[in-house]
């Protein structure tokens, strides 16, 4: 199994130059195909525009266990009008040509049917950096770390409140760029505070020997962005830019992702 | 008879315990949910060796169920299969009306146990959540059962049960609003309420251990049958009959005969409107492999990987995908899975009615066409075990529109 070393990887890279600018790294999500593939495209260029370092573009999927009902919806209304797994990977191209480093969130059934290594390969020829996988934990990952390793993928792999000494080891070994934080015990969307246990699971992740260790989950203002920015490397925000699309369209994301950017400087 | 038994399979036993059953099953999870997945088996690994939970578990099959359940032999239904010999076994008789509260007993003294107050649980037909509702009553603990929108209306009978045992029933209106989509939200509830709540995994599926722990449970089924068969008739039946949905009351009949190699076990699949036409739920004739709810095992899903939509008349077979140990099954060519549709389902529900005098579930009506196709086949010379899992009391308002004794208003519950 490859390290937790992150020089070189395309995630570790974008994580180590905001260090360097004594700051946190934004990290902004939106699924692919809302509210069309098309008007989805134009919100992802208008996250770039708006300074976001990292863009995760979601796949929609029938099944999404780990998110919230504001990403459902979403995702239910991209389904029905025939998003295809094969969107992901323009979207993630119109990602990098907008100047951020982009990376998939996808259910690992989708990534499973379109073949692990010929999945990798493609995202990698679109200048993708990595994928995080919700529902696939590193003792199911062998074919993963493979075509990862071949393809010069990250590996994004998740940790929790309820991850043990031992799982954490376990998930920030096979990790490579760096792993995702769900700072609460629960699934995707908008929430008043971010639990205080997000700060400690982030401690205990660096400890595990995760080298980069980024907070989602339940982040939606500024406010909270800064406050988790103190404690790590980037900050996670999905539900609130869908909600920006719905409201004011790609103008709305922008505006909301120079919101986050100002708050992982604050 | 019972005393004797001893139900759980040994941990050095030869057949698969999982995580793998062949190259199905595993755990494909949230993170967040491996702690309480490790502890569950722990748990469970633990308390099969543990006589103070045997004895309990046991006791509570004995004089809360009512097992064993019985052996009926049906000879004026076995007129209509060819000749074949039929015998039934009556699940429908545990209290409750299925299978589904040997698991939800077992399971509700494991989350005792591990000191969890609360269970939850997914519910297709509604049997399941009847069963972890009774359970939660009887021990003490708080209960949110999650059942599809559409199955919450074809079967309001459960619901105003489990309303009555005191559990919360929540529609649940995503997707296919069924089974699956139940299946989704009892699993967000866990995420965030994992510290104080179990998950009662329903059926054989989902991530490890569930498909274990599941089948264990129910394993007695089998066990007791084929020792009944064995006392009633001097030999193994020549084949074991049970419907597959998820698959937990087929590997519960099973699982005791695979050794036997002289015992056919066929499965049988909801196939709706027909196994050519988009409306089924015949996952292993016509799914594809893939991972769905935790495991690995065959699903119904298009070329990207999305789940399709799975029909059928029974609720309780309405699902997309299936347990992994039927998947191994399948592979291995040690079960046969066959497509029985609605129509053929409904058929065998009003023969057992009229000629046994017995009102099956529409699920077990599956088994039932099954069994009439199967004894065509094999003639008078044949004797057949049907797993007859539940009773039907709960399908009277589908049945009754379905033959046309009640318009198609009755029995709405607004």
């Amino acid at each position: 199994m490859s390290t937790a070393t992150n020089t070189g990887s395309g995630t570790g890279g974008v994580l180590a130059a905001a260090a360097e600018e004594d700051r946190a790294a934004f990290i902004g999500y939106l699924p692919v195909g809302y509210p069309d593939v098309p008007g989805s495209l134009d919100a992802v260029r208008a996250l770039a525009d708006g300074g976001a370092d990292i863009i995760e573009i979601g796949m929609p999927y029938t099944d999404p266990g780990m998110d919230g009902p504001v990403i459902e919806a979403a995702t239910v209304q991209a389904l029905s009008r025939g998003v295809r797994v094969r969107d992901v990977f323009t979207a993630i191209e119109a990602a990098a040509d907008a100047g951020a480093t982009p990376v998939v969130m996808s259910y690992w059934n989708l990534i499973l049917q379109y073949g692990v290594d010929a999945y990798a390969r493609d995202l990698a020829a679109a200048g993708g950096a990595g994928i995080v996988t919700p529902d696939l934990i590193p003792d199911e990952a062998d074919e993963w770390i493979a075509a990862s390793d071949a393809h010069g993928l990250d590996r994004i792999f998740l940790v929790a409140p309820s991850s043990s000494p031992d799982r954490l080891a376990t998930v920030a070994a096979a990790s490579r760029g760096f792993v995702y934080a769900a700072s609460t015990m629960g699934v995707t969307g908008t929430r008043e505070e971010v639990g205080s246990r997000a700060e400690d699971l982030v401690a205990n992740t660096r400890a595990a020997g995760a080298e980069h260790v980024c907070v989602g989950l339940g982040v939606s203002t500024r406010q909270q962005a800064a406050e988790v920015a103190r404690f790590a490397d980037g900050v996670i925000v999905g539900s609130a830019l869908v909600r920006a699309l719905d409201d004011d369209g790609p103008a709305g994301v922008g505006r909301v992702a120079r919101e986050f950017v100002e708050g992982v400087r604050d | 008879m019972i005393e004797q038994i001893e139900q759980f399979s040994r941990p050095d036993a030869e057949l698969p315990q999982g995580p793998r059953f062949g190259d199905f099953g595993g755990r494909f999870i949230p993170e967040a949910l491996v702690p309480a997945c490790e502890e569950i088996e722990e748990a469970f690994a633990k308390a099969v060796l543990d006589d103070d939970f045997r004895a309990e578990y046991r006791g509570l099959l004995a004089e809360y169920v009512g097992r064993p359940s019985l052996l009926t032999e049906a000879p004026r239904f076995s007129q209509h299969a060819g000749g074949a010999r039929i015998l039934l076994k009556r699940e429908d008789l545990n209290h409750t009306g299925s299978h589904k509260i040997n698991n939800a007993l077992g399971q509700g003294l494991l989350a005792r146990r591990l000191g969890k107050t609360r269970l939850i649980a997914e519910t297709g037909a509604g049997q399941h959540g009847v069963a972890t509702a009774t359970a939660a009553a009887l021990l003490g603990l708080e209960c949110r059962i999650y059942m599809g929108a559409v199955d919450v209306e074809r079967q309001a009978l459960n619901v105003a049960r489990m309303r009555l045992l005191g559990a919360e029933v929540t529609a649940v209106e995503a997707g296919s609003r069924t089974l699956k989509d139940a299946i989704n939200e009892t699993f967000r509830d866990w995420v965030a309420s994992v510290e104080s709540t179990h998950y009662v995994f329903g059926t054989v599926a989902g991530p490890h251990p569930f498909p274990l722990l599941v089948r264990e449970f129910q394993r007695i089924i089998g066990l007791e049958a084929r020792g009944q068969a064995l006392e009633l008739t001097g030999v193994l039946p020549d084949a074991v009959v049970a419907c597959v949905g998820g698959g937990s009351n087929a590997i519960g009949v099973f699982h005791a005969f695979i050794p036997d190699a002289s015992v056919r076990l066929i499965g049988c699949e909801a196939a709706g409107d027909g196994i050519d036409t988009p409306r089924h739920a015949a996952t292993l004739t016509r799914g594809t492999v893939g991972v769905l709810h935790g495991a690995k095992s065959y699903q119904l899903q298009d070329e990207d990987g999305q789940t399709l939509e799975s029909h059928s008349i029974s609720a309780g077979l309405d699902y997309s995908g299936v347990g992994p140990e039927h998947a191994w099954l399948h592979e291995t060519g040690r079960g046969e899975y066959r497509p029985v549709t609605d129509a053929q389902a409904m058929d065998a529900f009003r023969l057992l009615c009229r000629t046994e005098g017995i009102i099956p579930a529409i699920e077990s009506s599956h088994a039932l066409a099954g069994a009439l196709e199967l004894g065509r086949e094999l003639g008078p010379d044949a004797t057949i075990l049907v797993n007859l899992s539940g009773r039907g009391d709960k399908d009277v308002t589908t049945a009754g529109r379905w033959f046309g004794y009640l318009d198609e208003t009755a029995g709405d519950v607004e």
